[in-house]
């Protein structure tokens, strides 16, 4: 077997952690393995072309931005941060374990596209999870507000990744469903599902308990940096 | 019937008014990738294979030399911003609402009431369709509510996709990458590689190489479904369930969600990990993946057990 168009994923990885650009890096591994594997330059082109052009649907949400932006401009971001200062015992643990279960619990309903970083954590989660943090620990360090905004994003995600598959119609049961259908095992969408909430209380446990334990620690500091001071 | 063709031609206008946009304030890198981006999405369907790579390479060409900047136009300051959000209230959230509202009670709609039968949009598009009607809505609602000025909200898009860069279009090129290592055979290559790997007569060590070809090719490819029929085909099928009659629902479920603990940890998975640092400014792009670590490992170790248990122990 000619094991040289691994050399693809090689470059991705050298190149990711070198830290080029990293559009320069998926197209130079592109043209890499294209040759490695014995394609010529032109047809490695055209491969590549034909699956941005397919897949430009992706992209599609941006046309969302205008909108985003322009409530920004009239104050979006600090209403948000304003409801939570107004909520008694708001705490970024407690807002971020209740999202976490809001965005599992309805990508379960298959209900996918109430989330999401461009229309729900950049505008409203973000901002309402720095507002709880400075509301119960007082001003947050440049890298405490990265820790907690890229938090707000790791949410989002465990949310939606281990909560869509307890859905019976989204596209991963199908394509499950599919290859072992190819293979002479015909499974049911719901045999498949219910195999998706026992991780999906898995993920609920350990992430609402590492959003927790960052919000414990920025309390710790506090307190360390004061015993310190006294 | 409206279809995917005509979002396209939708954020083809997007793009190109922020073309002319960065052009009036001589920003001429921003100016050639969001216009070359804006052919894309006008003609990709017309100019065949070839220019649409030629658009590709023109993309990273600009992006690779430092061509795309953060831009800055004209907006209102922090403290104009807080007299806005008291004075305008939680109204403020209603137009940002419309969205999720319009796709998700849209697409119940159109899915299980007779609406469905008029045919209005393309099968398995509705919901990205009907995303975009309510980010027309809830903009249209937000320009009538609140008046700004003409350019206003071309503007503050503008800010947002520079801001974001060249990771906008990240996904589709990853997306353009798994097609050329499908095209290369990179996924057979894997699975043989994975299959040699298994240590014979053990069960449980076959879950845990099933589930660790899972996490790490799709960390590779960004996307568990790139993954899950190469290791289905390699591990799962012939050895899980042929070879040691474990439970195929379990198996396929689960090691779907394995590959999942792998999507968290990977930049390849831009539009998951990458856009949002980038949307959120952070300097670190790898900040997300760094929150993420933490949960993936854990759960993955979760998933392994959950197989083992599910598939074997229960099932016989």
């Amino acid at each position: 077997m000619n094991y040289w168009p691994l050399l693809g994923i090689a470059l991705v990885i050298v190149g990711f952690a070198l830290k080029f650009n990293p559009l320069l890096v998926v197209v130079g591994a592109a043209v890499a393995t294209g040759l490695l594997a014995g394609l010529d330059l032109i047809a490695v082109i055209e491969a590549l072309g034909k699956a941005f052009n397919d897949n430009r649907y992706i992209s599609v949400t941006w046309i969302i931005l205008p909108l985003i932006g322009l409530l920004e401009r009239y104050g979006l971001q600090q209403r948000a941060r304003a409801v939570i200062e107004g909520v008694r015992g708001a705490t970024m643990g407690k807002l971020l374990t209740v999202y976490l279960l809001f965005r599992q619990s309805t990508a379960a309903l298959g209900l996918t596209s109430i989330g999401g970083h461009p229309q729900t954590v950049r505008p409203l989660v973000a901002p309402m999870a720095e507002a709880a943090a400075v509301k119960s620990h007082g001003d947050l360090s440049e890298d405490e507000r990265e820790k907690v905004k890229a938090m707000s994003a790791a949410t989002d995600n465990v949310g939606l990744f281990f909560g869509e598959d307890i859905f019976m119609a989204i596209a991963s049961i199908l394509l499950i469903q599919g290859v072992f259908e190819t293979y002479g095992y015909p499974l049911t969408p719901l045999q498949l599902s219910v195999w998706a909430i026992p991780t999906a209380i898995c993920a609920f446990i350990i992430h609402g308990y590492r959003i927790n334990a960052l919000d414990r620690r920025l309390a710790q500091v506090r307190a360390a940096n004061q015993e310190a001071a006294s | 019937m409206i279809s995917y063709e005509w979002l396209y031609v939708l954020l083809g206008v997007f793009f190109v008014v922020t073309s002319l946009l960065s052009l009036r304030s001589q920003n001429t890198g921003n100016a050639c990738f969001w216009g070359l981006l804006s052919i894309s999405f006008f003609f990709g369907s017309h100019i065949g294979d070839l220019m649409n790579g030629l658009i590709v390479l023109g993309l990273v060409a600009i992006a690779a030399l430092g061509g795309l900047k953060p831009s800055d136009p004209e907006t209102t300051t922090p403290i104009e911003r807080e007299g806005f959000s008291k004075t305008l209230g939680n109204k403020l959230f209603l137009p940002a609402l419309v969205v999720p509202v319009v796709a998700v009670a849209g697409t119940l709609l159109y899915n299980f009431t007779p609406l469905g039968e008029l045919g209005l949009f393309a099968e398995r598009q509705t919901t990205l369709i009907l995303f975009c009607v309510g980010a027309i809505l809830g903009l249209g609602g937000a320009i009538v509510w609140l008046k700004p000025p003409v350019l206003a909200p071309a503007q503050e898009g503008r800010r947002l996709i520079d801001s974001i860069g060249w990771a906008a279009i990240l996904p589709q090129m990853l997306a353009a990458l798994g097609a050329v290592f499908a095209l290369a055979g990179v996924g057979e290559i894997i699975g043989g590689i994975a299959g040699a790997a298994i240590p014979e007569g053990s069960v449980f060590l076959t879950v845990v190489v099933f589930a660790l070809g899972m996490a790490l090719f799709t960390m590779i490819m960004g996307n568990a479904f790139a993954a899950f029929p190469v290791m289905a085909a390699a591990i799962g099928i012939p050895l899980l369930v042929e070879g040691y009659g474990g439970n195929p629902a379990v198996i396929g479920a689960v090691g779907m969600l394995a590959g999942f603990c792998g999507t968290l940890l990977t930049p390849m998975a831009a539009n998951f990990n990458i856009v949002p640092a980038a949307l959120l400014e952070l300097k670190d792009q790898n900040a997300v993946i760094r929150q993420q670590v933490g949960t993936a490992v854990p759960l993955w170790f979760c998933n392994v057990i959950i197989i083992y248990v599910g598939a074997f122990l229960l099932w016989n």
